[in-house]
């Protein structure tokens, strides 16, 4: 009787995809049991107690790891690391809050069920899998379990035919990248014969290849793949409109858990496997990180609407991780990790504060003007979350943005210092349309008589032709601004009435996300500290 | 004793301050105006005492603080003042409260006072700061609140346009200033090893090769004339002066201005020696381009905000000549002259907005003789206007003969041009002040041109004051930042520059 060899398995360490997996097969159960329609409360409460059980999970394996160093477990596809843990709390931490905000669109558009919760354990336990996974296919089994459950959730909204057409573009695109991907896994596997990353990272640093083009290639396509997944520039045209037609609390989930999940693995990738290539990739990384930041940054000012302005605004985001990518250092790393951390918490912040003023659909900037008069806690609240994504000192986002820029200075060449300028420069271009929206709040609500509006959305869309004017190439002028006249007649007045209060799930996953980014800004010792650690326990 | 904590204080106040009527919709109104005039008051109160505290010939920075902030990113508090940067915390804290009680907000009063003492306290820190990176961060924080103020209290059409400008312009200055700082940071640390640093006095000691160091002085210097500004890095400055609030004009152009200049004192001077003096003579034409076209173009000013602001851009052009001029009566008649262009700047803006309260607008057109309705109004617009062409006996007058003579030391004859200047910036002011103050009295329809209240005479008095004393008696002030130019300058003969001594004494 043949036996396989079973290879030994460290339960603590694949704990937080059991107990996700356990909590989503266990609502699908429960909810077939019950009579009628389990209410989506129930799932709101599971998913919550569950993400709050894998950050328990993770403080055991830090200790553990504190102790014994990293390890690898399952025949070494599995690794227990510091980075992987600190990941793993990230996006816990980030699904957690994200069901709290679903909660709140859930009640407010009557859906019950627990289906979309079930979606997002899933994809979560995805994500987690990509952040401690040791082997090109497990990297890819993580990507997948974590895509298919975004596609379905992107078109959650049956009743928006956008929302079915985004899911539409990002299960086209997302298969196609992944696809991509497996044929990069394949390559590499044909240069070195071996799909796990110790091996790989073993194999190159004691053999030279006598032709690089077959690794070269595969690590391009590996990195073409993950650059789909992170949506950096030139891959990040599906972005805009997926994120502009799925229902916004699935944004904001969306948004946290790919790019920190994809960014984990494409660090471990890198940073360990294939660290002996690093001439490369690294010219790949450095060409996508200055394109994102820049088109990003610049495209975000042309945007009027404000899910479509933060998808820009994230795809420049991912530019600045990739920054860090391309240092290839322990700061480089450490500052990644920051810089994912404080981003997870900003962006689903931002996209709980859009699903609740875009409660009535009007996504379109000038459906924020006088939010602070109607909501000056929510406003102020949006106020932080974006000031802080323009990396304003003493919020977590400036130490982010230092963190990485001064990872790539680190090396005193002149490429480390063009990126570190290119970098400041998008960060000036995204403090322009970050503050053009906080301006909005505050402005004062519109009058009802269509001369005054037209007066008052004249003057603060003034900036942008002034702007342009500067004679900065970024900035594009702007020539709808008659369109944007006629929004603001229908819409102006509109959010003044008929508007819900923001239900409590909601609030305390906004105040989670708010007070971290100025408490962690100002003393700003213990996550960075926290971060750097993580790193050094970084395996190898 | 000295006591760090009071300096920590000083910049802590006004930012829980600040966030205390941020937080709280209670304090709306009448009551956000007292609490912010009173955390105002109590920060000079602090000013004066470090002042009072300060010993010119001890240490060189004093009531010095350090706490580790975040050390993997090498970010540390580094806190201390000196002469230099005592004299403008000294300033800071004479102008805010000025201009919280000057032109309180007629709506959201609150969340305009919560932003004016948020850049107190910015302000406060960056002059405070002796670590470049900490420096950096309270450099960049004034932007934040200077951009609200523009852009929620200016100009109702053209406030948020030019608030976006001055945001943008600034931000990508400091683009270089950041990758700047950064690569002497890790250059000190490739040469000295150990841990990541940005300590000013460390970084002091790196070796820069010609070529490096001049890069970095550019890098420097390009977020610092942006932000005094500087000729041609101006194009900000008139839109932002004039379609601020009036609160907003008086620290723009009194305090962070001071901050580019301050940066040149303090960074260029000390991280970039060589270099500086490899560039002074770019420096120069710069500074003499801002003097020449600040003051023909103040002359063809018909609003009087503008004007303000190009003969902003003019001293500004004096302050530069006198630092880069790198001897004692340069350095210090351009610290001085820091000083004086924000009293004095902050008297005129303030008059102005007292004067367009009344008028209507702040042009020059369409106003004539309003010193007969308003003769004290008129007098303290004299005073201020005097001071600022330098007149004997008024405190214009001792900083830029200082800045003239250091010059004249460095340059040698170079410095008839500059005097020209001067001369012009008498042309202009005093035209304008012809236009508006004397004649027949023409005002618009339906205003009638009452004088100064006691209100705006007690707000004003002190900066009057301050005027006339260090007018009389500069000793004062130069007795207590001299000691600081000489260490400043002392750095120049250590790495092997000789300067030109010609000091005031």
């Amino acid at each position: 009787m043949n036996t396989v060899a079973m290879p030994s398995v460290h339960y603590l360490v694949i704990l937080p995809e059991i107990i996700l997996t356990v909590a989503a097969v266990g609502l699908l159960i429960a909810s077939s049991l019950v009579p009628g329609r389990l209410r989506s409360s129930v799932g709101t409460g599971v998913t919550v107690i569950a993400s709050a059980c894998v950050v328990v999970d993770c403080v055991f394996q830090w200790v553990d790891i504190s102790r014994h160093g990293p390890s690898t477990t399952m025949a070494h596809v599995i690794i227990e690391d510091g980075f992987s843990v600190v990941a793993i709390s990230v996006l816990a931490v980030s699904l957690g809050l994200s069901a709290l905000v679903a909660d709140g669109w859930l009640c407010r558009e009557r859906i019950e069920g627990v289906e979309l919760h079930v979606l997002v354990l899933a994809s979560a336990a995805g994500a987690i899998m990509m952040a401690q996974a040791n082997d090109l296919v497990v990297i890819f089994l993580g990507l997948e379990i974590m895509s298919i459950g975004l596609y379905v959730l992107a078109a959650f909204d049956r009743r928006s035919a956008r929302s079915g057409e985004a899911a539409m573009k990002y299960f086209l695109l997302g298969g196609f990248s992944s696809a991509i991907f497996v044929y990069g896994i394949a390559l590499v596997y044909g240069a070195t014969g071996t799909t796990q990353l110790g091996q790989l990272a073993g194999f190159l640093s004691a053999n030279v290849l006598r032709s690089q083009g077959l690794l070269l290639a595969g690590t391009a396509l590996l990195l073409v793949g993950f650059a789909f997944k992170v949506a950096a520039v030139p891959f990040h045209v599906w972005s805009p409109d997926v994120y502009e037609g799925s229902p916004t609390p699935i944004v904001g989930f969306m948004a946290a858990i790919v790019k920190v999940g994809a960014f984990a693995a494409v660090l471990r990738v890198l940073a360990s496997g294939l660290f002996t290539q690093q001439d490369g990739w690294r010219p790949m990384v450095f060409a996508l990180a200055a394109l994102s930041m820049l088109v990003g940054a610049g495209m975000a000012t042309v945007q009027r609407n404000v899910k479509r302005m933060l998808a820009y605004s994230s795809i420049s985001h991912a530019g600045f991780v990739l920054l860090a990518l391309w240092a290839a250092s322990p700061r480089g790393t450490a500052a990644a990790l920051y810089y994912l951390a404080t981003y997870a918490l900003l962006v689903v912040g931002s996209f709980a504060v859009v699903t609740v003023v875009s409660a009535d659909g009007h996504e379109d900037l000038t459906s924020y003007r006088g939010l602070a008069r109607r909501r000056p806690l929510l406003a102020c609240s949006f106020t932080v979350l974006l000031v802080a994504q323009a990396g304003v000192p003493f919020t977590t986002g400036f130490l982010a943005k230092l963190g990485v820029i001064e990872s790539a200075v680190e090396h005193l060449g002149w490429p480390g210092v063009a990126l570190g300028v290119i970098a400041m420069v998008a960060t000036a271009v995204s403090g322009y349309f970050y503050l053009r929206v906080v301006v909005l709040t505050y402005a004062a609500p519109l009058d009802a008589s269509p001369a005054a509006a037209t007066a008052s959305t004249l003057a603060t869309s003034r900036p942008r032709a002034r702007l342009a004017a500067l004679g900065s190439g970024i900035l594009v002028e702007d020539t709808r601004d008659g369109e944007l006249v006629d929004h603001a007649e229908v819409y102006g007045a509109a959010p003044a009435n008929g508007e819900t209060a923001v239900p409590l799930a909601t609030a305390v996953a906004i105040a989670v996300c708010v007070v971290p980014t100025v408490v962690l800004g100002v003393w700003a010792g213990p996550l960075v500290e926290l971060t750097t650690r993580a790193t050094m326990l970084f395996h190898p | 004793m000295q006591s760090s904590a009071l300096l920590v204080t000083l910049v802590v106040l006004p930012a829980v301050g600040a966030a205390v009527l941020a937080l709280v919709p209670r304090l709306e109104g009448r009551v956000a105006t007292t609490l912010g005039a009173t955390i105002a008051v109590a920060e000079l109160v602090g000013a004066a005492l470090l002042a009072i505290g300060y010993h010119p010939n001890g240490a060189v920075y004093q009531d010095a603080s350090t706490q580790v902030l975040a050390a993997p990113f090498g970010l540390f508090w580094r806190a201390g003042v000196d002469g230099i940067s005592l004299l403008l915390i000294v300033l800071t804290a004479i102008v805010v409260p000025i201009a919280i009680l000057g032109a309180p907000a007629r709506h959201r009063t609150r969340a305009s006072i919560s932003w004016l003492l948020l850049l107190e306290a910015a302000t406060v820190g960056s002059f405070a700061s002796l670590d470049v990176l900490l420096f950096f961060l309270f450099f960049e924080l004034t932007l934040v609140p200077a951009y609200f103020s523009i852009a929620g209290w200016g100009d109702q059409r053209r406030g948020p346009a030019a608030a976006m400008k001055f945001f943008v312009y600034t931000l990508v200055g400091s683009a270089f200033l950041f990758v700047g700082i950064l690569v002497v940071a890790f250059l000190h640390q490739s040469q000295s090893g150990g841990a990541l640093t940005f300590s000013l006095t460390a970084l002091s000691s790196t070796h820069l090769s010609g070529t490096t160091g001049v890069l970095l002085v550019l890098a420097f210097t390009a977020a610092f004339a942006v932000k005094s500004p500087l000729f041609p890095f101006h194009t900000w400055s008139p839109d932002a002066y004039s379609e601020a609030p009036v609160s907003g004009s008086v620290v723009l152009a009194a305090l962070l201005a001071k901050l580019g200049t301050y940066g040149i004192v303090r960074f260029d001077i000390t991280l970039f020696p060589h270099a500086l003096v490899t560039v002074g003579p770019w420096l120069f034409a710069l500074a003499i381009a801002s003097i020449l076209y600040g003051a023909v173009v103040a002359g063809g000013s018909s609003d009087l905000k503008r004007l303000l602001a190009y003969s902003s851009l003019a001293q500004m052009g004096f302050i530069v000549l006198g630092i880069v001029s790198l001897n004692q009566a340069g350095v210090s008649g351009a610290v001085l002259l820091m000083f004086n262009h924000g009293v004095v700047t902050a008297a005129l803006f303030l008059l102005v907005g007292f004067l367009a309260k009344r008028t209507g607008s702040s042009l020059v057109t369409g106003v004539r003789g309003i010193q007969g309705p308003a003769p004290i109004l008129a007098a303290c617009f004299t005073v201020a206007m005097l001071a600022s062409i330098g007149l004997p006996g008024l405190n214009g007058f001792v900083s830029e003969f200082l800045v003239l003579i250091g010059f004249f030391g460095a340059e040698g004859w170079w410095a008839v041009i500059p005097t020209l200047g001067v001369v012009a910036a008498a042309i202009y002011l005093l035209w304008a002040y012809q236009q508006v103050f004397q004649g027949e009295l023409v005002t618009p329809a339906g205003t009638s041109i009452s004088d100064l209240d006691w209100r705006e005479r007690s707000l004003l008095a002190p900066l009057l004051a301050i005027m006339v004393v260090l007018g009389v008696y500069p000793k004062l002030v130069l007795d207590r930042i001299g000691p600081s130019v000489v260490h400043l300058l002392a750095h120049l003969h250590a790495v092997g520059l000789s300067s030109t001594a010609i000091g005031p004494r």
